[in-house]
């Protein structure tokens, strides 16, 4: 093995990235399918229904039937449509969503300090905030490409949707940053170490700051649910009004590649609430040095990632109880709630959580 | 390899600027210039800087430029009619650009080469998050607040040029729309048969 990479020489950094990628892609692409059967099992059990449970046991390959159904079907392009743009979109909107995974670190490493991630970088969080603010352009621009008013109406709501709530899941961001010190993702999941009360959720080794974390968490799941167009905003797929917002010219591949981009930014805000305030790959109980010092750190590792998944997959749970639960809401209603309750509330909690940081202390 | 890196990227800003105002389509040349806006920022993480980098992405890609594609795309302009008159700017656009390459010229002439000073990204500082806001809050603490005192005054100027007060218009009250309860909204009644409420 050793030999192996000795003969490839510096060539063995890019493949190894190459290699990393292929796996996250791999992964990704893979739960993202069963993501999807749990997402509608759950809308289904809510409603009492059963869900899809022909194909396969437990309706387990709906997933992939629907997969090969989109990619066997014609691609249909209207004929006033800005052909390049229109083709575009789904494209860009996909490679985004790909591509901030990048950044999200998944698991502890096998020294301290270090995680399973692709790059990581000191700037990590504003990456990710800075690509997934690009996300807005795939929707803008299918909407505008496909020439037809329903998209059209469908695209504008959208982005003055995104950009609304952008504004607070910032400022939300800045009073994590503010705690750690660091805008590293691997550094911030760190500093959650030794158990539950650390996570910053709860924050209790910054004491009264409880208050405004908690709160501010919640923020973060509602602007994440506006952020990806989830019930009860999805205002742009208004399926009432619009009929399907910007993808009613949408079929096919150009179809699925929107709905992969999508499902992938959810799962995304579920990884960032994760990181940024569920503690990361930490478990709810803090094992001591002496407990790990025995084990292997590949075993370690593994069980991080497990922990990492499971907060996830309890972060998408909540996402698809509250598409089943919540009514839609209406637009003026939903501008009003980004723009005059959760913007001044964490702009409030930036100016404590600073006060804080300042005069009490909590950098490291 | 970051000097092949710098080639790709810089030529795609080069490239992606010229179509700017080369696209015949408006949406079109927004969507350049955002190409333009995102290699740019590459060219501040291959220096480095990419705190600076992120920031870019951020204000100018993510929020500046999705203003500018929402405006161009709700403009009905005929773009015949549009490019009809252009012939005559040309005398004055071949000025401007000659002005603008000798100054260029000039500079470099003047021995302006490439600064050989202080090029790191980050200095006196482990990031260059750190570095930005040392410098921002010490050394251009005055400037830095003049910044914000300006941006609050244009705030309020917009505000002041589009809040009119009409009379005789429904105002929404939230407060009595979320207070209203199914005792004061709904009321049974029994109307007889042939006589109305």
């Amino acid at each position: 093995m050793s030999n192996a990479i000795e003969s490839l020489g510096s060539l063995w950094g890019p493949l190894l990235v190459l290699g990393q990628i292929g796996l996250f892609t791999l992964v990704l692409l893979l739960s993202i399918a069963f993501l999807l059967l749990l997402d509608r099992k759950v809308w289904a059990g809510v409603m009492m229904r059963k869900g899809p449970n022909v194909v396969g046991p437990f309706g387990l390959l709906q997933s992939f039937a629907d997969f090969g159904k989109f990619l066997l079907k014609e691609i249909v392009i209207p004929a006033g449509a800005n052909k390049a743009v229109f083709i575009m979109a789904p494209i860009l909107t996909c490679t985004l969503a790909f591509v901030t995974w990048a950044a999200i670190p998944v698991a502890p490493g096998t020294e301290t300090g270090t995680s399973w991630v692709i790059a990581n970088l000191n700037v990590g969080i504003l990456y990710l905030f800075a690509i997934s603010s690009l996300g807005v352009y795939g929707i803008i621009m299918g909407g505008w490409a496909s020439n037809s008013k329903y998209p059209f109406l469908g695209a504008l709501r959208s982005a003055a949707q995104m950009v609304s709530y952008e504004v607070s899941i910032g400022f939300v961001i800045v009073t994590v940053i503010l705690l750690v010190g660091s805008m590293n993702l691997t550094t911030i999941v760190n500093n959650q170490d030794g158990g539950i009360q650390n996570w910053h959720v709860f924050s209790f080794q910054y004491f009264p700051l409880i208050l405004v974390m908690l709160p501010m968490f919640v923020i973060f799941f509602i602007s994440a649910l506006a952020e990806t167009n989830r019930p009860p905003f999805d205002l742009p797929e208004a399926e009432s009004e619009l009929v399907a917002g910007y993808q009613v010219e949408y079929g096919s591949t150009p179809y699925l590649l929107f709905m992969l981009g999508e499902y992938l930014n959810i799962v995304l805000m579920c990884a960032m609430m994760t990181i940024l305030f569920l503690g990361g790959w930490h478990g709810p109980i803090a094992l001591g040095p002496e407990l790990t010092a025995n084990m292997p750190p590949l075993l370690l590792s593994l069980a991080g990632l497990a922990w990492f998944m499971g907060k996830v997959l309890f972060c998408f749970f909540l996402f698809a109880l509250v598409k089943a639960i919540v009514p839609r809401y209406r637009y003026d209603q939903l501008m009003r709630l980004g723009w005059k309750i959760f913007l001044p509330t964490s702009l409030a909690a930036v100016i404590l959580v600073a006060g804080y940081v300042t005069f009490v202390g909590g950098l490291s | 390899m970051a000097f092949i890196a710098f080639s790709l990227i810089a030529a795609i800003v080069v490239l992606a600027a010229m179509f700017v105002i080369a696209a015949r389509n408006p949406v079109h040349s927004v969507l350049w210039l955002i190409l333009t806006f995102f290699s740019a920022a590459g060219l501040l993480v291959l220096i480095g800087a990419e705190f600076l980098a992120m920031l870019l992405v951020v204000v100018y890609v993510g929020a500046v430029a999705v203003l500018f594609l929402f405006v161009v795309m709700m403009l009905d302009v005929d773009f015949v009619e549009l490019k009809q008159g252009t012939a005559r700017y040309w005398p004055f656009a071949l000025l401007v650009g000659v002005i603008l390459l000798a100054e260029l010229a000039l500079v470099s002439a003047a021995g302006g080469s490439i600064p050989t000073g202080n090029m790191d990204a980050s200095p006196n500082a482990p990031t260059n998050a750190e570095a930005i806001g040392f410098v921002m809050y010490t050394d251009y603490m005055l400037l830095f607040q003049l910044a914000g005192i300006v941006l609050l005054v244009a705030m309020v100027g917009a505000i002041v040029l589009t809040l009119r007060h009409k009379p005789h218009i429904k105002r929404q009250d939230i407060a009595k729309q979320t207070g209203r309860r199914r005792a004061d909204a709904v009321e049974l009644k029994d109307p007889t048969p042939g006589q109305g409420i």
